[in-house]
């Protein structure tokens, strides 16, 4: 359990998360249970090919078909709808909801059927009759670069999306000076959030206000902006109900060309649609899949095993469409080097269009398929040199008294002690006495080893990421808005402008917030305004609701209180600075006379609300105050010399992992995890370690389980949960836990993000512990997932006289 | 992932399944639905569509376990959570209790029945292996006429039995032994729970000497149906663990799969079996 | 495809619903019968969001077609509550030590977590883990959800039920 030290009232304390109450009761309110009158239902059809010209749509005994509606095609579509926004710029790519002249990847959109029923929907499906022209797909990224390649957009006349260069502070000069380069390559395998839930959205057309109103399973930034300008309307014309509960995301519910056709038909016929994608839509059609990248990596260090300089190519298979996951190539630029004192880097970033199904950004947006890559170097250069994985760590890990610390594209972070925190992990872990463990299990036979990562996670959000990998794009910042009010009869009321899927942020506003009005977090409402009525916000991505939302409820309740003050000091016959508050009461400093020496909460109230005679004269009457949260140190363009603060935070994680390998079968299994991680100030520490041991679980997939898998003509292999396998409670190991804390200057209490850094360094651990395990073998994995068949293979050709007797 | 439609009759007995069975065709496929935890699915994705569903779960008759001469009787309805935690089956047919383990999870367990897995025979499903090498009989009824078969003969392909569409399996009878019993079942599958990749499965029966005066071996996933393993038999039996492993490569033939290659199969289903056969042996020399 | 009527006990009360045989009894639940806690994640069998009791049992709805449960009684995540709303010490625990997220699964969980303590009212870690590894959880990584059921087991041997 987490220890419940906090210097905080609220803040830090154990407490109940608010949104449990409903979910444990079956209450929430996910988009599935939306039911309106009229609502009429969903079914697609997807392409069974990668990539075909796609001829004739027969749809005529679909639309005969009993309860159908309508069916649309992608004709119809590209008359009406403006091309999906994306990541780049590229205008010979063009991405709509369906496909229209050719199809670009197993189970993208070729119709839709709407009907009474989904299940006459899905008979309906089965009616239309499809020509297709089938022809050789690209799959193979790199393959896909060839002049010969099949191209996935003729238009653009290259499968190169993106092609970007950078290079910071002298790196030519620090290989040169350098006594060793190290080379190599990994391969961070297709992998995605998954959510249990997929994808849903329910759209309905308010004739009498002219507003589209939409119930939906989302996080996605700028998702107004997206729909809006596929309508083509105003955004004030879109009523999205942020309070629809999100049966997780992880960052991949972004759903965009749902919520356009689900819009369009709703205006189009005049009724509600319901478009819920089923587990199969959701695998191949959804266009959620993850990261599929290959890292060529350039190491130069010294004898000592210090990193002075790295030179990364990272190169994406983004699949058919960009989107905006093509950026989570640019996020990690925020964190490139890791958690190390690297004097110079270079980054080259490729994204290779193939005809796979499209990306959503993932927890991390790109930092976890980065840290795996400079965590698997880091134990390389530790074997290389014969040294310890722990001391080549020590001895290239940022210190303390670094801090603020200055990476070479000029992005600082904020505070951190890392040294300590890896103490803290080796400590819970017994890390000598786990080596000595491991040393006798390797005497018997045993294939074991000793996993270890140590990775940020950068929070807080800064889309100037987006600038640099493509400067015609000028976006900075990233702002989030909390109001907090007291409505007349003293009751506190907040309001937040996006959704959440598990996060807890009615708990984190409301604990904020009461820390401040010195209120009980239970006292307070939070609500999740529609987006007609939202303040600015982003959305909960890039580990920021806890930084941004947080500092902004803080500051808003700081506000608040203050203007309270004054209305007290007003009535008092005092000045502001003569009001001491406690708990509601606000009263004269230095001692309680009799009489009208103090007021309380509920009057102050009363006064704002109803008694304009008693208020200052200079004050608005009312108690309420949104404020809107700036991302700390943004707010700027590169210099330059491409230098600029991109996230502003950044929590620290040492992961520990014991594995052992069956040395017949290839099966992993994870005997022990410790995490210590320091999120800085922890607003809920059940949170918080929900989070991080949540995030492990997923890390835990990405390195051992899951992977979109397609064969070479480019059909999809793991399209369903039987074939995408999420680790379940016997595939998760127990994890023991430390927290530490080095509070964030930036910040209102210290808080820094905690929803990703589990993710963030646990598939390096456990990477970096199968290969520890295989290392006396002389066997290195490069590719995720590492997979029984693939792990025994290596055994296999490794040691050809190989036999288990041998072995024990 | 909706299913085509199609009518329902809930068989009220045996006879009257039969009769329904009987009264399919080709183009108007009746079929039976047992436990649903394979069928449901394929239907589901569209993969089958019978026009008619008859409902076998409340047929009383087909449901139970018990002795029947020499062996152990297990009806075709009873649910696999049911035959996991039967103390006749704990104490008579431990391998199926282990193998039960292996069987999907807690809810497939409680609605999945042991015969709807012996007919649907996937060549790396549990119960076909165990009834496969235990050398069990299964009762086969359709309309007016019945008759057993052994398991080793039942199974043809991958899914495909000799079962009949007008016929249902009744129950399945486990021969009985005696003596110092030791059984072992081994699987490596990517997720507790998952299809086996591999499997073995091993009964043997010692003298008072330990020596081995009966062996069962088989293994799953290693071809196109669940495989008794005679030769390794023969060679246990002479005492050889040795041998008895390394007759396993001659006697599979297993598959390229994406789960897993035919190579993989290969390599690690005869390490499978010696570990199921010492295990096995170890728990009968307690 | 004709419709028939369907009449079994939900939460302790006997519901009807006029279903065509290919509906699931998830859908009926959810859908026919306004009980919206119980949900759906995969309509295959491999997620267990769908879990419910069935005749005391827990079983994936989506896998059962809801004419098949004639007379027969389902528990959902709505009836595990008593009757005046009070949780029980299985939902109390698991509020308590935040054994959940984002609450999709979490029905489902509850289900297997509350036969799990009907048969073994003192299970060890082992054993939680192997009742639930049929739901799947994004969110948790199993730890809290583990921890919750644990003191669970606990709280209600305390009290003295059984």
């Amino acid at each position: 359990m987490t220890d419940s030290v906090s210097e905080y009232r609220y803040i830090g304390q154990p407490r109940r998360t608010k949104e449990d109450g409903r979910f444990i009761t079956g209450r929430g309110n996910f988009v599935q249970d939306v039911q309106l009158p009229g609502m009429k239902h969903v079914a697609m059809l997807l392409s069974p090919y990668p990539r075909a010209n796609l001829g004739r749509i027969d749809i005529e005994a679909a639309l005969a078909a009993p309860g159908v509606i309508d069916v649309l095609t992608g004709a119809e579509i590209a008359e009406h709808i403006a091309p999906l926004l994306q990541g780049i710029v590229a205008p010979g790519v063009r991405h709509l909801p369906l496909a229209h002249e050719m199809v670009r990847y197993v189970g993208e959109w070729v119709a839709v059927v709407v009907a009474d029923t989904r299940y006459m929907a899905e008979d309906a499906v089965e009616l239309i009759e499809v020509d297709y022209e089938d022809l050789p797909a690209a799959v193979d990224p790199e393959a896909a670069l060839a002049d010969d390649a099949p191209l996935v957009h003729p238009d653009h006349g290259t499968n190169l999306l993106l092609h970007k260069n950078y290079s910071w502070g002298p790196v030519a000069e620090d290989f040169a000076a350098a006594d060793h380069e190290l080379t190599y390559r990994v391969h961070w395998g297709r992998s995605s959030g998954v959510p249990i839930e997929t994808y849903g959205v329910v759209a309905r057309w308010d004739a009498a206000n002219d507003i589209l109103e939409y119930w939906a399973s989302i996080q996605m930034p700028q998702f107004q902006e997206q729909i809006a300008t596929a309508l083509d309307l105003p955004m004030n014309a879109l009523r999205i109900h942020n309070d629809v509960d999100v049966g997780g995301s992880y960052g991949t519910k972004r759903g965009i060309k749902q919520t356009i056709v689900a819009g369009y038909l709703a205006r189009k016929l005049k009724c509600p649609i319901r478009l819920i994608e089923d587990r199969l839509e959701y695998m191949s059609g959804g266009d959620a899949h993850g990261p599929d990248r290959i890292f060529d990596i350039t190491l130069a260090y010294a004898d000592d095993g210090v990193v002075t300089s790295m030179k990364m190519r990272a190169l994406d298979d983004v699949g058919a469409y960009p989107s905006r996951a093509v950026q989570q190539l640019g996020k990690p630029m925020t964190a490139l080097c890791g958690a190390y004192r690297m004097n110079s880097m270079a980054y080259e970033a490729m994204a290779v269009a193939t005809n796979k199904t499209a990306q959503v950004p993932v927890r991390g947006f790109g930092q976890a398929p980065t840290n795996y890559a400079v965590e698997t170097g880091i134990d390389h250069i530790a074997r290389k040199l014969g040294l310890d994985a722990v001391e080549v760590r020590r001895r290239n890990l940022i210190r303390a008294e670094d801090f603020p610390w200055r990476i070479p594209n000029g992005t600082e972070y904020d505070s951190g002690d890392y040294h300590t925190v890896l103490d803290m992990a080796l400590d819970l872990a017994d890390w000598e006495g786990l080596v000595r463990w491991r040393d006798e299990q390797r005497e018997a036979g045993k294939i074991v080893g000793l996993g270890l990562a140590t990775c940020l996670e950068p929070g807080g959000g800064n889309n100037i990421f987006e600038h640099m990998l493509n400067e015609k794009i000028q976006v900075t910042t990233f702002v989030e808005s909390v109001l907090v009010k007291v409505d007349a009869q003293g009751s506190v009321t907040a309001a937040i402008s996006t959704h959440t899927a598990g996060q807890g942020h009615q708990t984190l506003i409301a604990t904020i917030a009461g820390e401040e009005l010195q209120r009980d977090p239970d006292s307070i409402r939070v609500v999740h305004t529609d987006s007609i009525e939202a303040l600015p916000n982003r959305g909960p991505v890039a580990s920021r609701m806890a930084i941004i939302a947080g500092t902004a409820a803080a500051k808003a309740a700081q506000r608040l209180l203050t203007n309270m003050v004054r209305i007290a000091a007003h009535n008092l016959g005092v000045t502001s600075g003569d009001i001491e508050y406690n708990d509601g009461v606000f009263s004269v400093a230095g001692g309680v006379g009799a009489g009208d020496k103090q007021i309380g909460w509920d009057e102050i109230a009363f006064i704002a609300h109803r008694q304009l005679h008693r208020m200052p004269p200079d004050l608005e009457a009312g108690l309420q105050v949104f404020h809107v949260e700036a991302v700390p140190g943004g707010g700027k363009l590169p210099n330059d010399k491409g230098e600029v603060q991109i996230y502003p935070c950044y929590a620290f994680q040492a992961h520990i992992c014991v594995v052992e390998i069956d040395c017949v079968t290839g099966l992993v299994k994870l005997l022990d995890y410790v995490i210590a991680h320091d999120v800085g100030t922890m607003i809920n520490p059940a949170i918080v370690r929900g989070m991080i041991i949540g995030g492990i679980g997923h890390g835990v997939g990405a390195a051992l389980y899951e992977k979109f898998d397609y064969d070479d003509t480019g059909q999809l292999l793991s399209g369903t949960l039987f074939d995408y396998l999420l680790p379940s409670s016997r595939e998760m190991p127990a994890v023991r836990d430390v927290h530490h804390c080095t509070p964030s200057p930036l910040t209102s209490h210290g808080q820094k993000g905690s929803g990703e850094g589990g993710y963030l360094g646990a598939t390096a651990a456990v990477a970096n512990g199968v290969n520890d395990a295989l290392a006396p073998l002389g066997i290195h994995l490069d590719v995720l997932p590492m997979s029984p068949a693939a792990i025994e293979a290596a055994l296999h050709d490794k040691t050809e006289n190989y036999s288990p007797e041998t072995a024990s | 992932m909706k299913p085509a439609p199609f009518e329902y009759h809930r068989a009220s007995d045996l006879a009257d399944a039969l009769r329904l069975l009987d009264a399919g065709s080709d183009e108007v496929e009746h079929k039976v639905i047992a436990g649903g935890q394979t069928l449901v699915p394929l239907m589901a994705m569209r993969l089958t569509r019978p026009a008619l569903l008859i409902d076998l779960n409340r047929v009383t008759e087909l449901n139970g376990i018990g002795h029947e001469g020499d062996c152990l009787r297990i009806g075709a309805m009873t649910r696999q959570g049911h035959v996991e935690a039967s103390d006749l089956v704990r104490e008579n047919l431990p391998l199926m209790a282990k193998a039960l383990a292996h069987v999907g999870h807690v809810q497939t367990r409680n609605r999945g029945t042991v015969g709807g897995s012996l007919v649907h025979g996937d060549a790396s499903a549990e119960i076909p292996l165990v009834a496969v090498v235990l050398g069990a009989r299964l009762n086969i009824a359709a309309h007016e006429v019945s008759r057993v078969i052994e398991a080793g003969d039942f199974y043809e392909g991958p899914m495909m039995t000799a079962i009949e569409e007008i016929e249902i399996l009744t129950s399945v009878d486990f021969p009985q032994v005696q003596g110092r019993i030791g059984t072992s079942f081994q699987e490596v599958a990517p997720r507790h729970g998952d299809f086996a990749l591999v499997s073995a499965a091993v009964q043997v029966v010692l003298d008072d000497n330990g020596k081995c005066t009966t062996a069962r071996i088989g293994v799953g996933g290693c071809g196109l149906t669940p495989l008794r393993l005679a030769d390794s038999e023969a060679a246990l039996v002479a005492g050889k663990i040795d041998a008895a492993v390394a007759a396993v490569d001659a006697a599979i033939d297993p598959e390229d799969t994406p789960q897993a290659s035919a190579a993989y199969r290969r390599r690690i289903a005869p390490e499978l079996v010696r570990r199921a056969l010492e295990d096995a042996i170890a728990e009968a020399t307690i | 495809m004709s419709r028939t009527e369907v009449t079994f006990t939900v939460n302790g009360k006997e519901r009807s619903a006029h279903v065509p045989p290919r509906m699931t009894l998830v859908d009926c639940l959810r859908d026919e019968m306004g009980l919206t806690g119980t949900h759906i994640g995969c309509e295959q069998g491999a997620c267990g969001a769908c879990s419910i009791l069935l005749d005391g049992e827990p079983v994936r709805s989506c896998l059962i077609f809801a004419v098949q449960v004639e007379g027969q009684e389902i528990t959902t995540v709505e009836g595990l509550a008593a009757d005046d709303g009070s949780l029980s010490p299985l939902q109390e625990a698991f509020w308590d030590h935040h054994g959940l997220q984002c609450g999709y699964c979490t029905p489902g969980i509850l289900i297997a977590a509350t036969a799990l303590l009907a048969h073994n009212p003192a299970p060890d870690e082992a054993q939680i883990r192997e009742a639930i590894d049929g739901n799947l959880c994004r969110c948790t990584g199993y730890q809290q959800i583990v921890e919750a059921v644990a003191d669970a087991a606990t709280r209600a041997r305390g009290q003295g039920n059984d």
